[in-house]
C-alpha cells in the first residue's frame, strides 16, 4: 500500500475508535454522576437495569432516541438546527490532539495513541473549546424563549470572561516545556523520579492546577459554576426548548467538554501517560510482557487520571451550592485573572532562576 | 494538496464576506463573519503561520464575534431594512472606496519584501515567531500594547463618567 493509503487508513481507524470509546465513555460519565450523587445524598441511584445498574445508559440512550422530536413554531430554525451539532461537534473534535499513549509503531502507523500530532496542540484545544460557545450562544437565542436567551447571555459572558484565565493558567507548563506541543509537554515530565516529575509538583505548576481546575469547571458550565442551566432561575436554560436526540446532543458534548478538560489536565499538570512511579517497577523480562506492557500501561495510567477528575467533577457538584451571577463575574475577573498573571510572573521568574 | 486546501478555503471566505452582505439579520451577518475569519485561520495555516491561525481563531472567532452575537443578542436587534440609500451615499461612498483601494494597492505593489511567502513554505515555529517579536520587532510590540491599554482606559473613563453622574443625580 502506498503511504498516503496507509495513512488515511490508520486515521480513519483511530478516529472510529476513539470516537467510539469518548461516546461509550461519556454514557458511562452520566451513569458514574448519577450513582456518585447518589451515594453524596444518601439514596441508592439507578439500580434496576442490569447488574448495579450498569446497563442504564442503554436504556437512557433508547429512551431519547424514542422520545418525540418537538420543533416549536416560532424558533429561527436554520439556527435551532444547526446549534446542538456545533456544541457536539467541538467536544468531538477537540480530542482529537490528545495523546493516550506513548510513541508507539505498528504496520507502518506513525504514533498509535494519538489521532493527529500538531505543533501546536494546546492552542487548537483551546481554539475548538472556543468555537463550541456558538452552540450554546445560537442555541439560546434561536429558541425565540426569554430562559433559553438567559441562559445563553449568560453562558457566552461567563465563558468569554473564563477563557482568559483558562488559557493564562497554562501558560507556566508552555515555559517549562518549552513547545505547546502536547507530546512535547508530556516528554517533559517524564523523569525518573515519577510523580515528582510531574508539573503539579515538580514544576512549580502547584497553584496553576487549581487555578486551570477553577476556570475550566466554569468553561464546562458545571457546578458550581452552571449558571446558564440553573434549573431553579432559568427552567433548563439554553436548552428549554430543544427534546429528543438534539437535547441529548447538548448532553452529550457537556460530558465530552469534561472528559476533554479531565484529558487537558491530566496531560499538563498529572504527567499524561507517565507512570506515577517512574522507573522504581521493575519491567517484566519477557519480550511480549514487556510489549504490552509498554503498550497498555501508559493508556491505563491516562486513564485512570482521567477518571479521577471525573470523579472530582461529580464529587465537586455533589458538595458546592451554585454562585450568584455577579459573585460569579466577580470572581473571574477579580480574583481568578490577577492571581492567574501572578502564576506567570511567579513562574516565570522561578524558571529564570533555574535555568 | 495544499494548493485545493487555499482555492476551497479562499472561496468559502469570498462566500462568507458576500453572504455577510447580503444576509438582512444581523446574526446571519455575524456568523458570516466568522466563517470568514475560520477560513481566513486556514489560509494561515496553508502558509505555515500555525501560531496566527490558532490566534486568529482562538481572538477573533472565539472572543470578538461572541462578543458581537453576544451584543445582537442582548439588544434583540430587528431585520435591517433595504435602501437603496441617497444621493450623498452614492456619490460619495463609491469614489472613496475607488480611491481606498487605489492606495492600498500602490503601496502593496511598491514596497519592497513582499509576497515572498509561498504555499510550501515550512511551518513558522512559535520559537522563532516570539525571537523575532521579542528581539527584533519589540518597539513597535509595545506600542502596540500602549495603545490597546490607551483604549482599555477609555471604555473604563466612559463607564466611569456615567456611573459618577448617575449618583450625582440622586
Amino acid at each position: 500500500m502506498s503511504p498516503l493509503l496507509t495513512f488515511f487508513l490508520w486515521s480513519l481507524l483511530k478516529c472510529v475508535v476513539v470516537t467510539v470509546v469518548l461516546l461509550i465513555g461519556v454514557a458511562y460519565t452520566v451513569l458514574l454522576e448519577r450513582k456518585l450523587v447518589g451515594r453524596i445524598q444518601n439514596r441508592w441511584g439507578p439500580n434496576r437495569v442490569g447488574p448495579f445498574g450498569l446497563l442504564q445508559p442503554l436504556v437512557d440512550g433508547a429512551k431519547l432516541f424514542l422520545k418525540e422530536e418537538l420543533i416549536p413554531g416560532n424558533v429561527y430554525k436554520p439556527l435551532f438546527l444547526i446549534a446542538p451539532i456545533i456544541a457536539l461537534g467541538c467536544a468531538l473534535i477537540s480530542i482529537s490532539v490528545v495523546p493516550f499513549g506513548g510513541p508507539f509503531t505498528i504496520w507502518g502507523s506513525p504514533n498509535l495513541f494519538q489521532i493527529s500530532d500538531v505543533n501546536f496542540g494546546l492552542l487548537v484545544i483551546l481554539g475548538i473549546t472556543s468555537i463550541g460557545i456558538y452552540g450554546i450562544a445560537l442555541a439560546g437565542w434561536s429558541s425565540n424563549n426569554k430562559f433559553s436567551l438567559l441562559g445563553a447571555l449568560r453562558s457566552s459572558a461567563q465563558m468569554i470572561s473564563y477563557e482568559l484565565a483558562l488559557g493564562l493558567s497554562l501558560v507556566g507548563v508552555g515555559m517549562r516545556a518549552g513547545s505547546l506541543n502536547l507530546r512535547v509537554i508530556i516528554e517533559s515530565q517524564t523523569s525518573n523520579k515519577g510523580l515528582l516529575s510531574w508539573n503539579i509538583f515538580g514544576g512549580m505548576q502547584f497553584f496553576a492546577f487549581f487555578l486551570y481546575l477553577m476556570a475550566a469547571y466554569a468553561e464546562t458550565n458545571r457546578s458550581p459554576f452552571d449558571l446558564p442551566e440553573a434549573e431553579s432561575e432559568l427552567v433548563a436554560g439554553y436548552h428549554t426548548e430543544y427534546s429528543s436526540m438534539k437535547f441529548a446532543m447538548f448532553f452529550m458534548a457537556e460530558y465530552a467538554n469534561m472528559i476533554t478538560v479531565g484529558c487537558v489536565a491530566t496531560m499538563l499538570f498529572l504527567g499524561g501517560w507517565t507512570s506515577p512511579f517512574g522507573n522504581l517497577v521493575p519491567m517484566p523480562h519477557n519480550t511480549f510482557l514487556l510489549g504490552l506492557v509498554q503498550a497498555f500501561g501508559p493508556i491505563m495510567w491516562f486513564v485512570i487520571k482521567v477518571f479521577s477528575f471525573l470523579f472530582l467533577y461529580v464529587w465537586v457538584r455533589g458538595t458546592l451550592p451554585r454562585f450568584r451571577y455577579d459573585q460569579l463575574m466577580g470572581f473571574g475577573w477579580r480574583v481568578l485573572l490577577p492571581l492567574t498573571i501572578l502564576n506567570i510572573v511567579g513562574s516565570s521568574l522561578w524558571f529564570a532562576y533555574h535555568s | 494538496m495544499l494548493l485545493i486546501i487555499f482555492i476551497l478555503f479562499a472561496g468559502l471566505c469570498l462566500a462568507g464576506a458576500i453572504n455577510l452582505l447580503l444576509q438582512t439579520h444581523p446574526i446571519n451577518s455575524a456568523l458570516s463573519l466568522i466563517v470568514v475569519m475560520v477560513s481566513l485561520a486556514v489560509l494561515y495555516l496553508t502558509l505555515g503561520a500555525e501560531f496566527l491561525a490558532a490566534a486568529q481563531v482562538i481572538v477573533y472567532a472565539g472572543a470578538i464575534m461572541v462578543l458581537f452575537t453576544f451584543v445582537v443578542m442582548l439588544l434583540n436587534a430587528g431585520k435591517e431594512e433595504r435602501t437603496l440609500g441617497s444621493f450623498a451615499s452614492w456619490s460619495v461612498g463609491f469614489p472613496a472606496v475607488a480611491v481606498i483601494l487605489a492606495v492600498i494597492a500602490s503601496v502593496l505593489i511598491k514596497s519592497q519584501g513582499l509576497g515572498t511567502v509561498h504555499l510550501s513554505d515550512k511551518i513558522t515555529s512559535t520559537q522563532e515567531l516570539s525571537a523575532m517579536l521579542f528581539k527584533e520587532l519589540v518597539l513597535p510590540f509595545e506600542v502596540t500594547s500602549v495603545l490597546v491599554l490607551i483604549a482599555i482606559l477609555g471604555a473604563v473613563a466612559l463607564a466611569r463618567r456615567g456611573d459618577g453622574e448617575r449618583k450625582g443625580g440622586q
